[in-house]
């Protein structure tokens, strides 16, 4: 079995999961414990915040920890209130945050899934108080102007905050240069396990907390700190400011590779968001007249893990609103996969995978009378 | 590589059982469930319905639940598009057209033995397995694939299969049609199948409690469509009128009850006149029919015949089939001859041909 779904989860690194197992064991303290115990968790809570701080370009102070990506992005927003400007191609922990403040204005993509910048500023009001724009698109991997739009933002007065759950890890990222005031990141994108993440507060962004209880993350965000989570976070923060850029020119190469040999290889393939700034490890690829749900299937029963982006409670696909604001039809989106390239992956592997698409759309599309 | 067999799990007990028979004796076997409908669409008549429903998560859940269990790759397929175009939307417009409609049916013609044997072609099975009670069998004489009724004969769901044709049965796997049900609950217990007691399903997967009336109010509601368009005069078989009433899709031929006009006998509605969208009303004996034209035939067991034939026929899947005799008007058409006329012959509901336990065809009663 090949996994080429990294941007759905990673597995834990090897570093990490060491970092991880004594916090689990031997210092168990309650980091907000006054005691030698409490103490000890206390150290590797500041050491974890200070790595996250830096992979980002941040103070240690304006890491908050959170159990995810999803929770980062629900303090973000719900923690500001107010009109809120978006995107179209925003995760659904953004857009279903949204969808509980006073009122939101969704911003249109070009047909590489950009964002034009003035959209962003035509649509600012009297009333708007932040601005939520993702730095990096799960499923096509297109970067978004975040700068540009910041500035507009800090013109406007209006909070600045930016999904970078699939950025964080893939490509540089620090939050002084992109002008944010805040900034999500989840650590299972990156080979830190499930239920960690952190959001980035600028110093002086008004926040209100949405988890209420003890002091915790200076009364951002109560509730025990999950202190092994956040020092693999900080682990794998390390290994990205260590290891990121050598790793992403890796990938890079291995993802055009699989790009050229698939579109080689497979008449009617069409690179989804093709031409805009993309994250080195994604690429989302259109079979032309084929359905990408059994092709999904066909190719997980091979052994190859692909994504087709979007899917409902049942786990059954469904088209993709990225896809789909992005100009292309229900049908177009339907007939696209996802390929997200990581750690594990090497060229061997991403032949094989071009071997196997190439075989199992020819097969579907053999069924497919529609398909001349 | 061997043959793979994509079994369609519901999340029941019968569809699981098929899936455990056929991993146990050595076959590759994938599960797949088919998201028909989102159970979030008309939230109004999903309140307070039992388990079961169709694609609730619970049975997606069990479907899941079962596959883990006997070890076999699981996958949901997406055909909620497919089922609200070839299945609810006729399912509606057919009891507008004054007849009252077999979704069941049309989800074995357009949905279970066409887009899922399509998804298992897809996904490189070449056979395809259900839970439904039936038997198919290759006939050498005839070179023809016959269908026969189940062992359980209370199980038999043979009157919703009519519409398959050769191609289809032959890459269809009907693993329970021999046997009875209690010997598949035992079944169920024996390879463990983590839901043996759940209780079997009863309703039209998407109406919940059974009220399809309440169902196409909903849908219209939700398309936007006034129920005024709908509403229209009850009158008697003579042509008086006697009454309004709310819709004629609340109206099936037969129905007794909830006909608001009060008289000395027993009356049932005779009809539904979709051009007046008007409900005609009458005596017990204006119900009986000793013929009527089927259409859209499809012939199983047998060829297409010339000349006319002997059969036993249901005209609805609780009726206990008549003698009759069908004399062939061309390829898709026949008329029925009953050797005794039949109560509420009702238009749009399936007429299916029967020779003792064999399954001649069926077609749609017009």
């Amino acid at each position: 079995m090949y996994y080429f779904d990294h941007n759905a989860t990673t597995p834990v690194s090897s570093e990490v999961l060491e970092a991880m197992l004594p916090l689990m064991t031997e210092v168990y303290g309650n980091a907000s414990s006054i005691h030698h115990f409490g103490q000890a968790a206390r150290q590797k809570l500041d050491a974890a915040r200070r790595q996250v701080a830096a992979m980002v370009g941040a103070a240690a102070e304006e890491i908050v920890f959170t159990s995810g990506g999803t929770e980062a992005d629900n303090l973000a927003l719900i923690g500001t209130g107010g009109h809120a400007i978006t995107t179209a191609v925003e995760h659904p922990a953004v857009l279903a945050s949204c969808a509980q403040l006073a009122s939101v204005t969704r911003v249109e993509v070009d047909s590489r899934g950009v964002v034009d910048p003035g959209a962003i500023r035509r649509a600012l009001r009297p009333d708007t108080k932040i601005i939520s724009v993702m730095h990096a698109n799960n499923e096509l991997g297109v970067i978004q102007p975040i700068a540009e739009i910041a500035r507009i933002a800090r013109e406007a007065g209006v909070v600045m905050h930016s999904d970078g759950v699939q950025a964080a890890g893939k490509i540089p990222v620090n939050v002084a240069e992109l002008g944010v005031d805040l900034y999500s990141i989840s650590g299972h994108k990156f080979y830190a396990p499930k239920g960690v993440g952190a959001l980035y507060v600028r110093k002086g962004t008004r926040l209100s907390p949405t988890m209420h209880g003890g002091h915790h993350e200076r009364d951002r965000r109560a509730g025990t700190e999950n202190v092994p989570g956040a020092a693999g976070l900080g682990r794998a923060a390390q290994w990205m400011i260590d290891q990121g850029p050598a790793e992403w020119a890796r990938l890079q190469a291995l993802r055009d590779r699989l790009e050229t040999g698939i579109l080689e290889r497979v008449p009617d393939s069409h690179v989804n968001g093709a031409g805009a700034p993309r994250t080195p490890n994604t690429s989302n690829i259109r079979f032309d007249g084929i359905d990408g749900e059994p092709l999904l299937i066909a190719l997980d029963l091979r052994g190859f893990a692909v994504s087709s982006g979007s899917a409902c409670s049942s786990g059954a696909q469904e088209p993709s609103h990225v896809l789909t604001a992005i100009g292309l039809t229900r049908e177009q989106a339907k007939s696209s996969l996802r390929f997200s390239l990581g750690r594990a992956n090497d060229a061997a592997q991403v032949d094989a995978l071009i071997d196997a698409v190439a075989a199992s759309v020819e097969h579907l599309r053999k069924l497919a009378p529609a398909y001349a | 590589m061997p043959e793979t067999i994509a079994v369609a799990m519901s999340g029941g007990v019968d569809s699981s059982v098929v899936a455990g028979m056929l991993h146990r004796d050595g076959k590759r076997v994938i599960g797949l469930t088919m998201q028909l409908w989102n159970q979030r669409r008309l939230p109004e008549i999903a309140a307070g319905a039992p388990t079961g429903r169709c694609c609730s998560l619970d049975d997606v859940y069990d479907a899941r639940h079962v596959a883990q269990h006997l070890g076999i790759p699981y996958y949901v397929v997406n055909f909620e598009d497919r089922f609200e175009r070839q299945v609810v939307k006729p399912f509606v417009d057919e009891y507008l057209a004054g007849r009252t409609p077999i979704p069941c049916t049309l989800c074995n013609n357009f949905i279970k033995f066409d887009q899922f044997l399509e998804m298992a072609d897809g996904v490189g099975a070449s056979r395809i397995a259900t839970g439904h009670y039936a038997q198919i069998a290759w006939n050498p004489d005839s070179g023809r694939w016959e269908m026969r009724r189940s062992a359980d004969r209370a199980k038999d769901q043979t009157y919703f299969l009519f519409g398959l044709t050769q191609a289809q049965l032959a890459r269809t796997l009907f693993p329970l049609g021999g046997f009875e049900k209690p010997q598949v609950r035992q079944l169920a217990r024996e390879l463990a199948i983590p839901t043996a007691a759940k209780p079997d399903s009863q309703e039209i997967c998407f109406v919940p409690n059974g009220d399809y009336a309440a169902f196409i109010d909903a849908y219209f509601r939700e398309q936007g469509i006034s129920p005024r368009e709908t509403r229209g005069e009850v009158v008697t078989t003579e042509g008086r009128v006697v009454g309004e009433h709310s819709g004629v899709h609340h109206f099936t031929v037969g129905q007794r009850r909830g006909l608001g006009v009060a008289a000395r006998e027993p009356l049932y509605v005779i009809s539904t006149e979709p051009a007046t969208r008007r409900v005609v009303i009458g005596r017990n004996d204006d119900l009986l029919r000793a013929t009527m034209r089927v259409q859209d035939v499809n012939w199983i067991s047998i060829a297409p015949p010339t000349t006319p034939v002997r059969a036993e026929i249901k005209i609805r899947n609780k009726h206990a089939a008549a003698a009759a005799t069908i004399a062939p008007i061309d390829q898709m058409r026949v008329e029925v001859h009953f050797d005794q006329p039949q109560r509420a012959v009702t238009p749009g509901q399936g007429a299916v041909f029967y020779s003792g336990d064999l399954v001649l065809g069926g077609g749609w009663i017009q």
